[in-house]
């Protein structure tokens, strides 16, 4: 039930932040709406930690449709604590502007709508039902994208919304087929678990098939290489805390959708999608490694570290076994904690100088020693320094790929992390660094402050970013072993 | 089966034919009124395609996925477009596609036997029951619709290439998975008149403020024409 509600909660909210009001009212209730679906999200992962399902009352009907297991709860939890530490945000970010009341409010009844789609990804099981919500996300985060209604917004959110919709459109396609694949083999349930064992009676052209056309279509609403043109643009345009939505767990809610297929391919014997993943991962690692070094703009310089961060869990599902799987699986999660952070960083920054240009930056440590913090402290963490979360899990990726003895690939890897590592540092470092110049945009008279909620939600997310890279809860560690296993086929 | 599967078969392979030859029209109209209508007709076919092939394998899903398209499409969608989109809109002729129209005939020609080429191995592994001309035209069309995104430049057109790009894809879908559950089609459905809202008021967004619906036209975002557009963000 409690799955039921997680998925209300924030429809509610939605029709509630619509309703006329004082300033304060749509931010507070969506602010209360997204910490009680982190409440329950925390509930429903401890409970499936410890083996209960959730769902299994429910398997029938229209419910057999609404399944969580390790993995899903994995996707769940991040989305609910992105959504929440993103709200509290909000609240302080989207009121620092001048906007309309009814524009606020559009603001948020449209962000609401945009966690209910990403929440509803990890929930159903589904195939058709999932690509529906995939769908969804892009649809409720288009008016996002162009909040700002600049004309760089708008052009981002265009080329968002077609790219993503062309996907869309190749990976129904692919869905289709899929479900012919599931047809030949005489039925049974088409959920997740049902293709699983449906798998190795599959006609392979059929399976192979749809793989590829659910790799491509989806793929490019991750923003994998070469369709990720439109997410720089897309991720770096948007108000902040939408793009550490967008960057933080939209694309890993929609990476879990591939990765759900990966076991399903493992079953069929002869079918090489691990190869692929690999070699995809590793391609769009690379591409987006070299392109981080010539940005001018910080928000783009994160947004393409997104790219590089999707070809990686990747690049480590396709690897698989259970070393490969784990590091996918701890991935994804320092991903999305850190990356959520980095855009609250950059928001931070560009609230108090007012400018996204890198090269108009310098010693921002002094004129704002809050935002300076914290845009080192998350271009650390995403590079992947020693003490962070992202260094555990790369760490744990590139070991297991010497494991098994795939040299080359991880090699190429550990090459392309390190330039990335390299390329955000060269530019956090100008910025960050230095003597405020005169006449600079960093070195405004008096800078802006940071609002208090901003701080707070800072402070949040820079919890999990440190702490999981040294300690890790108990159910937490068990939640991320089953969700390995999930990605691991039977 | 019954006397009357050859003439349904027949009148099937025409319907398909037919959506062909709409997803031909609308790479070659320059108006943003014929593509839609182009659109329109061709989800008639798609219905009637749809209604065909449940007479045939006594299919209700079928006959639901016929009545969601004769609804949806030719009645809400313009409806919908009239709402959100700017009126002045349908009247604009454009004048410069990315490439001219024989040429994009011609390249059309060749996606289309690429279709054919791809749906040959696919219509093999399911099964003699599926044969028929539905896998190839739709992934034509869903090849077609990709590339009347590719060349178009105004908004409509190319609202019009994503969601043929869906009918193509649900042509085939409604030969492959003709028991897919009712509730994914509505949804599906649905979700195609949400695009068309949401796409519809994000082009009147840019008609408003950059204005324009050449929406093709908008290529200031690359890393070296940063310069110019970082600063309007912190408004």
């Amino acid at each position: 039930m409690s799955v039921l509600i997680i998925l209300l909660l924030p429809l509610l909210a939605a029709v509630l932040a619509c309703v006329r009001g004082h300033r304060l009212w749509a931010p507070v209730v969506t602010v209360a709406a997204n910490l009680a679906g982190l409440t329950l999200a925390v509930r429903l992962v401890w409970a499936t930690a410890a083996g209960h399902s959730a769902t299994a009352v429910m398997n029938f009907g229209l419910w057999r449709w609404i399944a969580v297991d390790g993995l899903s709860a994995l996707v769940l939890l991040l989305v609910a604590f992105v959504g929440a530490t993103a709200s509290i945000y909000s609240a302080g970010y989207m009121a620092h502007g001048d906007l309309k009341p009814e524009k606020l409010r559009l603001y948020y009844a449209n962000y609401n709508l945009f966690i209910f789609s990403m929440l509803a990804i990890p929930v159903l099981a589904e195939p058709t039902l999932v690509w529906i919500v995939v769908e969804l996300t892009t649809l409720c985060s288009a008016l996002l994208v162009s909040f700002d209604n600049t004309r760089a917004a708008l052009e981002a959110a265009w080329k968002y919304v077609v790219l993503s919709l062309m996907g869309a459109g190749v990976a129904l396609f692919g869905f289709l087929v899929l479900f012919a694949a599931m047809q030949a083999t005489g039925g049974g349930v088409y959920t997740w678990g049902g293709l699983v064992t449906a798998a190795p009676a599959m006609p392979p052209v059929l399976l192979r098939t749809a793989f590829v056309l659910i790799l491509i279509g989806l793929g490019t609403k991750v923003g994998l290489v070469p369709m990720h043109t439109w997410l720089p643009d897309a991720h770096s345009q948007a108000p902040s805390p939408v793009c550490a939505l967008l960057s933080g767990v939209e694309t890993t809610a929609v990476l879990y959708v591939i990765l759900r297929l990966l076991p399903v391919m493992q079953a069929a014997p002869g079918l090489r999608a691990g190869t692929w993943a690999m070699a995809l991962g590793l391609a769009s690692a690379g591409t987006a490694a070299f392109l981080l070094l010539q940005v001018r703009d910080y928000k783009r310089l994160f947004a393409f570290s997104t790219v590089e961060h999707m070809g990686i869990i990747l690049f480590a599902a396709g690897l698989g076994g259970a070393g490969g799987s784990q590091g996918a699986v701890m991935q994804m999660l320092s991903h999305s904690v850190t990356k959520s952070f980095c855009f609250f960083a950059a928001g931070a920054a560009l609230l108090t100088l007012g400018t996204r240009q890198i090269a108009s930056v310098r010693g921002l440590f002094r004129s704002s020693p809050a935002a300076g913090a914290a845009l080192l402290f998350g271009a650390l963490a995403i590079g992947g320094a020693p003490p962070f979360a992202v260094f555990l899990s790369e760490f744990s990726i590139i070991r297991s790929g010497l494991v098994q003895h795939r040299y080359l690939a991880t090699l190429l890897l550990v090459l392309f992390i390190t330039v990335a590592f390299f390329g955000i540092m060269r530019h956090v470092n100008r910025m960050v660094f230095g003597r405020p110049e005169a006449g600079a945009r960093g070195s405004l008279a008096a800078p802006v402050p940071l609002p208090f909620t901003c701080r707070l939600a800072l402070l949040l997310s820079a919890v999990p970013v440190l702490v999981f890279g040294v300690w890790m809860p108990d159910s937490l560690h068990a939640l991320l072993r089953q969700a390995a296993q999930t990605l691991v086929s039977p | 089966m019954n006397a009357l599967t050859p003439f349904l078969d027949n009148l099937n392979a025409l319907a398909g034919g037919l959506f062909l030859l709409c997803a031909f029209g609308m790479v070659a109209t320059r108006q943003a009124r014929g593509c839609l209508n182009w659109f329109i007709l061709q989800s008639l076919l798609l219905a009637a395609s749809a209604f065909l092939l449940g007479w045939l394998h006594h299919s209700v899903h079928l006959f639901g996925v016929a009545l969601v398209n004769v609804v949806a499409k030719p009645v809400i969608v313009p409806w919908i477009l009239r709402r959100t989109a700017p009126a002045e809109i349908y009247t604009r002729r454009e004048i410069d596609q990315a490439l001219n129209i024989p040429t994009s005939l011609l390249i059309a020609l060749a996606l289309v036997i690429f279709a054919f080429f791809l749906a040959q191995p696919l219509a093999a592994a399911v099964g003699p029951d599926f044969r028929g001309p539905n896998v190839p035209i739709g992934i034509a069309g869903l090849l077609l619709g990709a590339y009347t995104l590719t060349v178009r430049r105004e908004a409509v057109p190319l609202i019009m290439g994503l969601l043929a790009m869906e009918n193509g894809a649900f042509l085939t879908g409604i030969a492959l998975a003709r028991d897919l559950p009712m509730l994914v089609e509505l949804a599906i459905a649905t979700d195609g008149l949400i695009i068309v809202v949401i796409v519809g008021v994000l082009t009147r967004a840019v008609e408003q403020h950059v204005g324009t619906t050449a929406v093709g036209e908008l290529a200031s975002l690359r890393e070296s024409a940063a310069e110019t557009t970082g600063r309007e963000g912190a408004e």
